[in-house]
């Protein structure tokens, strides 16, 4: 680690915010009918540690993709700092700052130029990164395929001679070759075959383990998270509302929104059933968050005071922080066989 | 809501009977593919055979190119250019829809069989609300009244749980959540009150809360009916919570079948077992993964014998000479493998 | 799902057990004979002075008019010049001025397109309004009026061409744009460190470039109809420069007498016109594999 000082995070984000103005014609202006500010994230506090593998979860439109594209840089944040070890990250990226943090796809066929060979897509990265010396570039390719379990031979292929698995592979190695402290993974696993998944995240837990990569790893996938994740952040409209080690959350989740989505996961077992704590509805347009807690409208334990009061991300229990105002009550409400209750 | 559905089955004029002790659905010996010139065809699907009886709810399993979404389109008559039915029989009610008139199969479909597919969007009309759409069904294949199909419609949206239905039937296509829109779809589905829903990964596109939700719906509604459902999805456990009975598709044959049950507990197929133990699951998030190695065949050069031999832990010899039939290995079991009497362990 | 496993049945069909290159050819039949076509064409524009003994130009009023005959194959037009070597030479000149014209537009058009679509902004806001503006003039009236502007002649032709139909290749080139600058390959380079010079002409032209391409051919042939409907209407390439266009508008005062005058050179036009559109079919079967999503 480095200058770091008390900043032990490998990314830290603080008060991260990003709206997005739409229908800005003056007509809609005129007319002024709804809200025309998406709002991505509110105001998302989060730390990546070192060596770890951190899980964002959220359904579709909790912002986590926008999250993922503001840390690597792809998009700028509308408030809030995001500092990397310690030392604040600009927004608009320069050629080291972007190599530091490297990104792996949902969808290995578009996440490949098609037209460029294995070859020279590493090659061209450590040419300008000046990773190795010119002589050195063929070498340094190979470990890095050997790294994502690929041989030598693909080096001169084209994207299109390979499978969904395989490609999402030279994906990794692509994102390695430039040496990054950080890797955000956007549901890297979701778009292959359930038959390769497997190797796959067997692959991002070498990697953590040989290189010390910090991991953000973000899946819908519950059971891929539990399986592989240190930590969980569970995002719900554009903040993180539960964060926890990854047992603790799924043992005791302290959330009512990550207890619905623990309890509707299918499940491999015969009856593990989950009736307890089905939602209503479905999240809310990110047009329009509801005032309170942005939860309130389909948690069947939201009360008054829900409808009233935005909580906070408070601690709950070491290393566990939930934004709930009912997180007590919900701890007294026991979980379904065969996972046990935390109290 | 009731009162609706005895209406639709008052009015439903059968065309096909239904005898007791026989399969609603009988594929048999289905083979799907692209005919070639001078017989050099290519199979996608080879020799599928399954059953269903009436109110049971059979899923296929199966990744992308192993042909459980085209076995499915061959029941509904739904085959994308230039595939079609090379050979074999899929009998509805003891009728061989393959050979039935084109006129009399649209008959069928709506009133006796419908589908649901993976991305509503594409399968709605943007430009007619939702409502009429639902009606429509009922209208032609019922012989309702507007004013008759249109209530029909806003009952059935109440029974899909979509709130507010008679203004949501006002709705275009375009204006509903992604949930909504895949209720709509359920809804004109069984808005003529089928006897058969075939459902193409009707959640894979939606968030995990709504998609709970909606395999509870279709859950109610069959046993409801007695609707029966053939639902195909690449998810094991989406599976276990909407079906009684499995087949698993590997390179397009069925290479393993029998009650979800059975089959998670002590899969009798190397691929099946390998499944199982590469899915994480998160009633024991100890177990360690264990990935197949190796990807699937291409459809186009399959290797001799048995698909998975390449990848299977258990390979032979005679795996590599010739495709294992698909025989019992227990009652109600079927399991194409040679070494099927190796497998079997109960996973835990 | 279902839709791969066709793409990879449909791809096993087409694997015969021929030789590879013999597929290759069959697959691009259209581009090889286009390819004949066109090169046909060109050697015989460029070798024109050594196959025929005439001069396009110089007249000779004693032999006008002169059936076809051993001497004269097309027979001779009004000022006795014979109409093999005029149709010859006229090749030079409609091919010359049409792969000329297509140039000066593909290339101002594709990179303002590929700006517009790559940057966006205040730049890509611009270069639409002023394609609107363009997009909004008959391309015959705008062409006919910048020739009166400019004068008759080579250089005015290819200002007016070049004038009007840069706007498609920008709206061709800034449409793929936006597509292809959110592909993850783009993104990814991006996070690579690499710059947008780098970024668009390394990784996005190779990918986009070929839509532009197989339009050009097309556009080849509309330039070349272009030039030969203004030389019809007598605003094209001054006489007595041997032109399809005028020979046509010279042939069709004689068409019930010597109506090859006035066919011989429509027939040009029109094998001209074939020859491009098959190489511009060949070319986009060659250019875009199956694009996969």
């Amino acid at each position: 680690m480095t200058t770091a000082g008390t900043d032990t995070a490998m990314l830290r984000v603080t008060g991260l915010t990003k709206t997005y103005s739409l229908g800005t014609s003056w007509l809609s202006r005129l007319t002024s009918r709804g809200s025309t500010t998406l709002t991505a994230l509110d105001g998302v506090d989060l730390d990546l540690r070192p060596g770890e593998i951190l899980a964002l979860v959220g359904e579709s439109g909790s912002g986590k993709s926008t999250l993922a594209k503001i840390l690597v840089g792809s998009t700028a944040a509308t408030s809030g700092e995001v500092r990397h070890r310690g030392a604040s990250a600009p927004a608009r990226r320069d050629k080291e700052s972007s190599r530091r943090v490297q990104m792996v796809f949902q969808d290995p066929y578009s996440s490949l130029n098609p037209r460029l060979t294995v070859g020279a897509m590493l090659a061209e990265l450590l040419l300008l990164h000046r990773v190795v010396p010119r002589r050195e570039v063929r070498t340094e390719s190979v470990r890095l395929l050997n790294l994502v379990g690929l041989e030598e031979d693909v080096l001169g292929a084209y994207p299109s001679q390979f499978s969904g698995g395989q490609r999402q592979r030279l994906a990794i190695a692509r994102a390695l070759a430039v040496r990054p402290d950080v890797l955000i993974a956007d549901e890297p696993v979701s778009a292959l075959d359930v038959s390769v998944q497997a190797t796959i995240l067997e692959l991002f837990a070498d990697l953590r383990a040989r290189l010390g990569l910090s991991i953000l790893f973000i899946a819908h996938n519950l059971a891929v998270v539990q399986h592989l994740a240190d930590r969980v952040a569970v995002m719900y409209l554009g903040r993180i509302v539960e964060v926890a080690p990854t047992a603790q959350l799924f043992a005791a989740p302290r959330h009512p929104y990550t207890r619905a989505l623990i309890d509707s996961i299918p499940r491999m077992t015969e009856g593990s059933v989950n009736d307890e704590f089905e939602l209503d509805g479905e999240p809310p347009s990110p047009y329009d968050v509801p005032a309170g807690c942005r939860f309130h409208p389909r948690c069947p334990l939201a009360g008054d005071i829900c409808r009233a009061n935005d909580p906070p991300l408070l601690a709950v229990g070491p290393a566990h922080q939930s934004a709930c105002l009912k997180a007590g009550e919900l701890a007294l409400i026991p979980l379904p066989e065969p996972t046990q209750e935390h109290a | 809501m009731p009162g609706a559905t005895a209406q639709t089955a008052a009015r439903r004029a059968s065309h096909v009977p239904v005898q007791p002790g026989v399969p609603l659905l009988s594929v048999q010996d289905l083979t799907i593919g692209i005919r070639g010139s001078a017989g050099r065809s290519v199979a996608i699907v080879e020799g599928v055979s399954f059953d269903v009886a009436p109110g049971q709810r059979m899923g296929i399993v199966g990744e992308s190119g192993s042909g459980k979404s085209l076995t499915l389109r061959a029941i509904a008559g739904l085959l994308p250019k230039p595939v079609e039915v090379l050979s074999g029989r899929v009998e509805y009610g003891g009728a061989d829809l393959l050979t039935m008139p084109a006129k009399k199969r649209r008959t069928l479909m709506g009133p006796e069989i419908a589908m649901i597919f993976q991305e509503p969007m594409t399968a709605l009309n943007p430009v007619v609300r939702v409502g009429d759409q639902i009606a429509e069904g009922p209208r032609r294949h019922l012989g309702m009244s507007a004013k008759e199909a249109g209530e029909l419609a806003v009952s059935m949206m109440a029974r899909t749980g979509i709130p507010d239905p008679r203004r949501r039937a006002r709705a275009y296509p375009h204006e509903l959540s992604g949930g909504l829109r895949q209720r709509i779809m359920i809804a004109m589905a069984v808005s003529c009150g089928p006897r058969l829903l075939l459902c193409d990964e009707p959640t894979t596109a939606l968030d995990v809360t709504v998609q709970l939700q909606v395999l509870r719906l279709l859950e109610r509604l069959c046993s409801d009916t007695g609707t029966s459902l053939v639902f195909v999805t690449h998810d094991l456990a989406v599976i276990n919570q909407t079906c009684s009975e499995l087949a698993v598709m590997y390179a397009g044959h069925i290479v393993e079948s029998g009650r979800v049950a059975e089959v998670f507990r002590q899969p009798r197929h190397p691929y099946t077992r390998g499944l199982l133990e590469s899915a994480p699951d998160f009633d024991r998030p100890d177990r360690e993964l264990i990935p197949i190695p190796g990807f699937p065949p291409n459809v186009a050069d399959r290797p001799a014998g048995c698909p998975f031999a390449p990848r299977c832990g258990y390979v032979r010899d005679h795996c590599t000479e010739a495709m294992p039939p698909l025989a019992e290995v227990a009652p109600g079991r079927l399991s194409a493998c040679y070494e099927s009497d190796r497998l079997t362990e109960v996973l835990a | 799902m279902t839709t791969a496993a066709v793409a990879t049945a449909t791809r096993a069909m087409r694997r015969p057990a021929r030789s590879r290159s013999l597929k290759a050819w069959y697959r691009n039949g259209t581009l090889v004979a286009g390819l004949v076509i066109v090169g046909l064409l060109v050697l015989v524009a460029v070798l024109a002075p050594l196959l025929t003994p005439y001069d396009p130009i110089k007249q000779d009023l004693q032999n006008s008019l002169l059936s076809p005959s051993a001497d004269h194959w097309l027979g001779t037009d009004k000022y006795g010049r014979d109409v093999l070597t005029r149709l010859l030479y006229g090749a030079r000149v409609d091919l010359r001025v049409g792969f000329l014209a297509v140039l000066i537009p593909f290339v101002i058009g594709s990179v303002l397109g590929a700006l517009a679509g790559y940057f966006g902004g205040w730049f890509d806001t611009i270069v639409m309004r002023v394609v609107d503006v363009f997009f909004a003039f008959p391309f015959y009236v705008l062409v006919i009026v910048l020739v009166f502007v400019f004068g008759n002649g080579e250089k005015s032709i290819y200002l007016a061409i070049a004038a009007v139909s840069w706007v498609a290749y920008a709206k061709i080139m800034r449409g793929e744009l936006l597509v292809a600058k959110k592909q993850d390959y783009v993104v990814a380079a991006r996070l690579g460190g690499m710059s947008h010079g780098r970024i668009l002409v390394k990784h996005i032209a190779p990918n986009v470039l070929s839509q532009a391409l197989i339009y050009a051919m097309s556009d080849i042939v509309m330039d070349i109809m272009a030039i030969v409907t203004l030389g019809y209407l007598g605003l094209g390439i001054a006489p007595p420069t041997p032109e399809w266009g005028s020979m046509i508008l010279d042939g069709q005062e004689f068409i019930t007498t010597q109506w090859l005058q006035a066919t011989i050179p429509g027939l040009a036009v029109v094998v001209t016109s074939l020859g491009l559109s098959l190489l511009g079919d060949g070319l986009s079967d060659l250019l875009s594999p199956e694009r996969r999503k």
